[in-house]
């Protein structure tokens, strides 16, 4: 049997980087364990970044609540397959709630990176005995969860329009990444959890 | 006796949820909690969501409180379990939180499927931390919630209150 590959060239910490290049007071960062919490403290840790180290499956509805209590701010959701995979009705909750200011982006590595590179559900079917998933396409789920801006992105050119509809375009905004299988060093924000909240709501709301 | 069978604890536990300015409520569909989730909805100052699992409940409500906004999760005791993984959030974050549970397969109780998530409630919130009050009389279900909103939010705790069974009525599928 062939092997397929993804065959994705975007790599996700340049990516994350460019994301939230010149991120201000504007933009509350929700971002799920393991890559995508490294991910976004490679980009520069910061207050407004609410890096999660556990609670999979809970990104998405955390970043929800926040967008509802915080209208004028734009929220963004960075996450990886497997996580949103957890919860994927959570993007039912998102659509029946159309919040204007929260854009959701999932980094699809097709693996359950932070567990040694299991194969995960969005990877292709019949890809051989350890590496076959399910071929499932996340960002059909959200459209057909009601989430009507959905895409995907592959390709480095489609990046400087992701990064606009990520920041600025009206949400719910769902965008599927296709990034590398890649080996990087662990950039490693606070730990705990109460720190983070209340670093977190000192600097939005003046009080912890 | 008439006093008390007149009062609406429906009412008075949406009055109590206003008196503490929760903005978020999170529900499931219950029979139990209907009135008052029609009166959330009806209301102005709230914002309801409903939930596919209760499970999303706990960390809405920790952004919301990242947010600056107090919330509520409405929920059946059948939910319970799925909620007490994520639960772990309120000990992590150290967020206010508090949630008001409908109980089924208590005595009396007519479904036997409802009567482990049911006998299983307190226990597993207690396990995961979470404050467990528990009211059964019409009358003392005002001060109850207070109470729990106060631990909650001035208190910074994890509270559930569960509205127990005797409370509520027991459900009967048309049959005595």
């Amino acid at each position: 049997m062939s092997s397929k590959i993804s065959g994705a060239t975007l790599q996700r910490r340049p990516l994350v980087k460019k994301i939230l290049e010149g991120a201000d007071g504007n933009l509350l960062v929700v971002a799920g364990l393991g890559s995508s919490n490294w991910d976004i403290t490679n980009a520069g840790d910061r207050p407004l970044n609410m890096p999660l180290w556990g609670a999979m499956g809970g990104t998405v509805p955390m970043g929800l609540g926040l967008a509802l209590a915080q209208p004028t701010k734009r929220v963004l959701v960075i996450t990886g397959d497997a996580d949103l995979m957890m919860t994927l009705s959570a993007l039912a909750t998102v659509a029946a709630q159309q919040p204007d200011n929260l854009a959701i982006c999932v980094l699809d590595n097709e693996k359950f990176g932070e567990t040694g590179n299991q194969a995960s559900h969005t990877s292709p079917r019949n890809n051989g005995p350890t590496g076959s998933g399910a071929g499932t396409d996340l960002a059909m789920i959200a459209k057909g969860c009601g989430i009507a801006d959905t895409g995907t992105v592959t390709e480095q050119g489609d990046v400087a329009q992701l990064v606009k509809d990520l920041r600025a375009k009206k949400g719910p905004v769902f965008r599927l990444v296709k990034v590398m299988v890649e080996k990087l060093e662990f950039v490693m924000p606070p730990q705990d959890g109460a720190h983070l909240k209340d670093r977190f709501r000192q600097a939005l709301l003046g009080r912890p | 006796m008439n006093a008390v069978a007149t009062i609406d604890w429906h009412d008075q536990i949406f009055d109590v949820l206003q008196d503490h300015d929760i903005k978020q409520v999170y529900h499931v569909p219950d029979a139990g909690h209907g009135k008052l989730i029609e009166a959330c909805q009806k209301s102005n100052s709230m914002r309801t969501l409903a939930l596919t699992t209760e499970e999303e409940g706990i960390p809405l409500a920790a952004g919301a409180w990242l947010g600056g906004q107090r919330s509520v999760l409405l929920m059946q005791s059948s939910g319970v379990g799925n909620t007490i993984n994520l639960m772990g959030l309120t000990k992590t974050l150290r967020f206010p939180f508090l949630t008001l549970i409908t109980m089924r397969g208590e005595p009396g109780e007519f479904n036997s499927w409802q009567y482990p998530m049911g006998q299983g409630t307190p226990k597993v919130l207690e396990a995961m931390g979470v404050l467990v009050m528990s009211v059964d009389k019409a009358d003392a279900v005002k001060e109850t919630v207070d109470h729990a909103a106060r631990s909650a939010f001035n208190g910074g705790q994890a509270v559930a209150v569960l509205l127990r069974q005797k409370l509520i009525g027991i459900k009967t599928f048309g049959k005595k």
